[in-house]
């Protein structure tokens, strides 16, 4: 994709340059009425705001009775309680101005462009009249001629055309849009090359693809997502309990005249609430989209890239997704008495005249094979056609070659000998078996006697690659279904060579329907990928349907993303990227939580160790004093928010792995080193406080 | 015998009781909460009350069924014990006063058998076999009907309905806790706990005093005292009486009592969700706290001294001298990681950090193993959270036995382990934020001053909101402050939670099941016994970290 992924790929590197950027717009988030949606950080915002308030007030109230009451250390916790803010402003803006710049290019494309619309549509020439592309309604039929740009999304009733979907795709090669079938759907905002068509326009002025683009990528649509609004209720409930231990403290601590002053309560409850996560809940949601739009494919809402880190079957179609879609001569099975090489020669001169990419591949295996192949043939080409279902090449010795169907060529060489019959179909039986197609070929001398020289066998040829995503996809736990119209005996045997988990041949679109229906009544989580009109209901009932961007309208808006490379294989990703979006909400999540106990070993014998000294024993960090102790516990907590603003960002590393791995390998990471982080860094930032005069 | 072996033998004998009892009594409760069939008994019971058995209740119904019958119970118990003084065999005693009345009422129906009250000066023979005995057979039947009712919302698929609340209570009274009963009592009469309605007996003793002896039907309301894990003693000495507890070997019987339901519930669990290994994964999780706290307790209580306690060979101070300081340590484990709240010795003589871990084991929640069926649904939840941060970390939403861990289900698990922090945090902070109160339980209950009489306001708190019952021996609690303030903390910190759990095994038995796959968190295995240790020790008790410093831990490190 060149307009879009040149610039995220640029935005994608994060550093000082991009948080300096973000800073006018991390401070315009300050605004409580904003801070509000996220109650973990509004906590942040109330607390700084009163130890402000208090740092101003100190001088006027008398002087300080220890460290902890001086002015500069309650300026000092204000500073870095509004820093802990603005950090957690600062990664969503971060996040979300990655996306702006992405609308900003989408947003060029969709400049204001004049259309020529039918005031009645008869045909093709009927009167039309010039008006902005602004002002088309559902339903209107417009002529776009070479040269002009798409004016709406919509669907070519008449003509045929090649189009430039750069602006959209980022692909510069044109494609080829035509009334009916599968590729009928034009985007606005995208040129017509050559010839002329007719459009029924199917979006609403302001709804169209590139405005609902426009609107994901900035993040202004983005709601949040199941999983996002359990976790957001989690982290407000450790938050509340938190908020009570706090406000118990100086009762209680009264009583025993170890009572706290505001500044440092507000602290000790700044550190324990889950600041880091809740600083960088969002942002982790923005960049997950982000990334997906970096790989093409447009989410049309959060949930969906939720719901593929949950898919549990996959749907793939055979034909482009699992096989490239062409059928290859794969090997020549010559009968009893007849060469290889003589075979090869007769199939490669049938094959001499023949465009279609079956007749090539004939050719190719050949010549790779050694058989002198010429490169042409002196004869009469005999091209295929529906009835013969056969085609060759007549020589002007009058001698013949034919390849095609079995049943066709076996009557055209009129042979009736059992023993070559039967050995016929022992080999066409095998290829069938196998998955290939097998083509019968024949010669018939000039004096009129035919024979069966042999077969070729035709194969549909599996990606490569594919049989280890499909393992890994195993072993993440999901199940992979090929879907294909070949009879059940192709069908298994490329599912065999692929290494899917399972396959539904013969399928029509119902029987399609109907899997996806009996996997989620199991409980299952279904994602598809889907291009024609026909594709639409099974997209629409699939958990996760990724509709082609090459596909028709209907697909487009039945599927909950889309995918602008059309390419299917693409699935995989998506479940990777979602996968990974909810891994780096619960890896930091547990950083976070595990952050508290090095907190509580800060800032507890800092507070009370003047009324019980017995408590420094809790002090094993050996921090200065009570009042560095306890700032540098605030500044820690703040740092740790930017520190980790990029992995939010680029999210955690995912492989494909058990279960069980996956989560050994990040309670280590997260877990351990939670608990041990706050630790190191706490004792470090300690050190250099202690330089300070009055700490 | 070195104290560390008789820790190892008294230990190893309890562990080797339970471990023998896990599969048969599990077994046998996983069967009579299943689809058994109706005893004669309870077909005439049922009919009795109008119970159709074969209905199975939404959990709203099941909810308010609980509520009406605990409502009923409350005020049962309180009538009783306000018409003492014309009840037969109520040894002349006078009607308990209001104020005591309703928070013993409470006390004993939500199964905390907390005790501002001295039991031979207040409750005659009646009150407490037809108030305080009943209760301690319904409140623990209830607590089991709840823990099946979540367990059904694990196991079922798009069901509406959790069983039927006044089966599962017939039930567990008639086939698990009076067979049970029945069986322990005999147990510890032979052992020497006396059963006889033969009032006080006024002996001369050797020095020519005068004493009086108290008799009564001890051994019956023991058993399910333990049992029940109910904890209300039929003295004021509770199970330090040598009538309620005589010999060393009691004590370990009495202990095996109290852990006996609770650690089998997770084989039931297991079996009702058709995998056992979850619940021999359960089972770990509560065996660790079990395990570790014992020893921690023990090593406390005999290492950790002064001089006077060293030169006795450990803290003796509270202890009975029959039980040592050993058995008495693994008593007081046992007691408040159970949620029974019996004492066989004084825990506010204890060390102060062996007094701050009976805290601590009561601020896990009740979990490990916690209180009959009260220990199972509250270590659910908190695998509920586990499983929810957990499950994020494999890239999945979140599920547990094939449940989704959605909005809802965090919602209702959070509002549970928010409800007894609350209760504890805020009671504690205005018994001595609000200066009337302040100066009433500063002058007139706490015992001690200091960091110590705070432990004691800190400990009745921690207790009455954790429905455990013990005490911290020093505070004088019949006080309106208390009475009030600790039944206001027995009836939310009990019935809250139950709401929150019939809530959330509602929504769980109406979800679907998603089948298990190579990319879901395993549940079974000892990755997620450390999980779920983690999450309980971060979640529940690292939040009382600040109170605690300034009460037992400051003491303890002076």
């Amino acid at each position: 994709m060149t307009t879009i992924a040149a610039t995220s790929a640029g935005a994608s590197a994060f550093g000082p340059r991009q948080l300096f950027a973000a800073l006018p717009g991390a401070a315009q988030k300050l605004d409580p009425r904003l801070m509000w949606h996220n109650p973990v950080m509004f906590i942040v915002e109330v607390g700084a705001v009163l130890t402000t308030a208090l740092a101003v007030a100190t001088p006027f109230m008398g002087a300080a009775t220890d460290s902890t009451g001086s002015v500069a250390f309650i300026w000092a916790i204000a500073v870095w309680l509004w820093l802990t803010v603005v950090f957690a402003n600062l990664a969503e803006a971060v996040a979300e101005g990655r996306g702006k710049a992405q609308a900003a290019s989408l947003r060029a494309s969709r400049t204001s462009t004049m259309a020529n619309r039918y005031i009645s549509f008869v045909n093709e020439d009927s009167e039309t009249e010039l008006v902005a592309s602004v002002e088309l309604r559902l339903g209107d039929i417009v002529s776009v001629s070479a040269g002009e740009t798409v004016p709406g999304d919509g669907d070519v009733i008449r003509g045929i055309a090649s189009i430039d979907e750069s602006a959209i795709t980022g692909e510069s090669a044109p494609v080829v849009r035509e009334s009916g079938g599968d590729r009928s759907a034009v985007t606005g905002g995208t040129l017509v090359l050559s010839d002329r068509v007719v459009v029924k326009i199917t979006s609403k002025p302001g709804e169209t693809f590139v405005d609902r683009m426009i609107a994901l990528v900035e993040g202004a649509s983005r709601q949040k997502t199941p999983n996002e609004i359990a976790l957001n209720i989690l982290l407000a409930s450790l938050s509340i309990v938190f908020l009570v231990v706090v406000l118990a403290i100086n009762p209680i601590a009264g009583y025993s005249g170890a009572a706290q002053s505001v500044p440092v309560l507000v602290a000790l409850l700044v550190c324990l609430i889950p600041t880091t996560i809740g600083a960088l809940l969002s942002a982790i949601g923005i960049a997950g989209m982000d990334r997906l739009v970096q790989h093409n494919v447009l989410a049309l809402s959060g949930r969906a890239v939720e719901a593929a880190g949950d898919v549990t079957t996959l749907l793939l179609d055979k034909t482009g997704t699992i096989t490239y879609g062409n059928r290859r001569a794969a090997e020549f099975a010559p009968l009893a008495g007849v060469s290889s090489e003589t075979l090869a020669i007769a199939a490669a001169a049938a094959s001499l005249s023949d465009p279609t990419p079956e007749g090539k591949s004939i050719l190719d295996l050949a010549r790779e094979q050694g058989h002198g192949i010429p490169e042409s043939v002196a004869g009469q080409v005999v091209p295929f056609t529906a009835q013969t279902r056969m085609s060759g090449v007549d020589y002007a010795d009058g001698s013949q070659v034919r390849k095609g169907a079995g049943s066709m060529v076996a009557a055209w060489t009129g042979t009736s000998d059992a023993r070559t019959t039967q050995e016929l179909d022992g080999i066409v039986t095998r290829i069938s078996e196998a998955g290939g197609t097998p083509l019968v070929v024949a010669s018939r001398t000039a004096a009129g006697a035919a024979t069966v020289l042999g077969v070729v066998c035709l194969k549909d040829v599996v990606k490569t690659g594919l049989k280890e995503r499909f393992a890994d996809l195993r072993r993440m736990g999901i199940r992979t279904v090929m879907i294909t119209g070949d009879n059940p005996l192709t069908a298994k045997a490329i599912a065999a060579e692929a290494g899917v988990d399972d396959y539904l041949a013969e399928a029509t679109p119902e029987d399609k329907m109907a899997l996806i229906r009996k996997e989620q009544e199991g409980g299952n989580l279904v994602a598809m990928t889907g291009d024609g009109t026909n594709d639409a209901p099974a997209l629409a009932q699939a958990d996760v349907g990724v509709a082609m961007n090459t596909g028709t309208s209907a697909a487009k808006e039945a599927g909950n993303m889309v995918d602008l490379d059309s390419d299917p294989t693409k699935l995989i990703d998506i479940v990777r990227i979602g996968k990974q979006l909810l891994i780096t909400r619960g890896s930091l999540t547990t950083f976070s939580i595990a952050n508290d106990v090095a907190k509580y070993f800060a800032i507890i014998p800092a507070m009370f160790v003047a009324s019980y000294p017995g408590l420094a024993a809790l002090n094993f960090m050996g921090l200065h004093s009570p009042a560095s102790a306890i700032l540098s516990a605030v500044i820690f907590n703040a740092l740790v928010i930017v520190a980790l603003i990029p992995l939010a960002l680029r999210g955690v590393a995912y492989r494909a792995a058990k279960a069980s791995s996956i989560l050994g390998r990040n309670l280590l990471i997260y877990g351990l080193g939670g608990l041990i982080a706050p630790f190191v860094g706490i004792k470090l930032i300690d050190l250099v406080i202690s330089l300070f005069p009055g700490f | 015998m070195s104290d560390l072996w008789l820790a190892v033998l008294q230990l190893g004998t309890i562990v080797l009781v339970i471990g023998l009892l896990y599969r048969p009594l599990g077994n046998y409760m996983a069967r009579v909460y299943g689809p058994a069939k109706d005893l004669r008994i309870e077909r005439g019971l049922y009919r009795l009350v109008g119970v159709d058995s074969s209905s199975g209740q939404a959990w709203p119904i099941y909810l308010r069924s609980i509520i009406a019958f605990s409502v009923v119970g409350v005020l049962a118990v309180y009538l009783v014990q306000r018409t003492q003084a014309i009840l037969p065999y109520s040894l002349g005693l006078p009607p308990v006063e209001p104020g005591l009345a309703w928070n013993t009422a409470i006390s004993f129906v939500t199964n905390t058998n907390w005790q501002s009250y001295s039991p031979e000066q207040t409750m005659g023979y009646t009150v407490q076999l037809v108030g305080l005995a009943v209760q301690n057979f319904l409140s623990a039947a209830v607590g089991l009907a709840v823990a099946v009712a979540l367990v059904r919302g694990f196991a079922s698929v798009r069901s509406r309905t959790l069983g039927n609340f006044w089966v599962d209570l017939t039930r567990g009274v008639l086939r698990i806790l009076l067979p049970l009963s029945i069986v322990a009592a005999v147990i510890l009469i032979a052992g020497g706990v006396i059963q006889n309605f033969s009032g006080f007996h006024d002996v001369t003793t050797i020095t020519g005093a005068t004493q009086s002896i108290p008799g009564g039907p001890v051994a019956s309301q023991e058993a399910i005292k333990e049992l029940g894990t109910n904890g209300g003693g039929f003295f004021n000495a509770n199970s330090a009486h040598p009538f309620e507890n005589p010999r060393a070997w009691t004590n370990l019987f009495e202990i095996a009592l109290m852990l006996a339901i609770p650690f089998a519930l997770p084989r039931t669990f297991g079996r009702l969700v058709g995998d056992n290994r979850q619940g021999y994964a359960i089972l770990g999780t509560m065996s660790v706290f079990w395990i570790a706290s014992s020893a921690l307790m023990v090593w406390l209580q005999v290492s950790v001294l002064g001089t006077a306690a060293k030169a006795a060979g450990g803290a003796l101070e509270g202890i009975e001298t029959r039980f040592g300081v050993v058995g008495s340590a693994i008593f007081a484990t046992s007691t408040t990681l159970t949620s029974t709240g019996a004492v066989d010795s004084m825990h506010d003589s204890f060390t102060p950090l062996a007094g701050g871990l009976a805290m601590v084991d009561m601020m896990l929640g009740e979990v490990a193993p916690g209180g009959v069926g009260s220990g199972l649904y509250g270590i659910l939840v908190m695998a509920v959270i586990a499983v929810f941060v957990a499950g994020l970390m494999v890239g999945r939403t979140p599920e547990y036995l094939g449940k989704k861990m959605g909005a809802r289900e965090i919602k209702l698990a959070s509002l549970y382990i928010l409800t007894t922090p609350v209760l504890v945090l805020a009671g504690t902070a205005l018994s001595f934020a609000i200066p009337a109160v302040k100066a009433d339980v500063v002058g007139t209950s706490m015992a001690n001053g200091g960091l110590h009489g705070y432990s004691e306001v800190l400990y009745a708190f921690t207790s009455a909101a954790n429905n455990n019952g013990s005490a911290f021996a020093g505070l004088t609690a019949n006080t309106p402050w208390f009475n009030t303030a600790l039944g206001v903390a027995m009836l939310l910190g009990r019935f809250l939670p139950i709401v929150f759990v019939l809530a959330l095994a509602g929504s769980l038995a109406a979800q679907d099941r998603i089948p298990q796959t190579a990319g879901t968190l395993p549940t079974h295995r000892p990755q997620f016994i450390g999980l779920l240790v983690g999450t309980i020790v971060l979640v529940s008790a690292l939040t009382y970290l600040p109170v605690l410093a300034l009460g037992p831990i400051a003491e303890g490190l002076q």
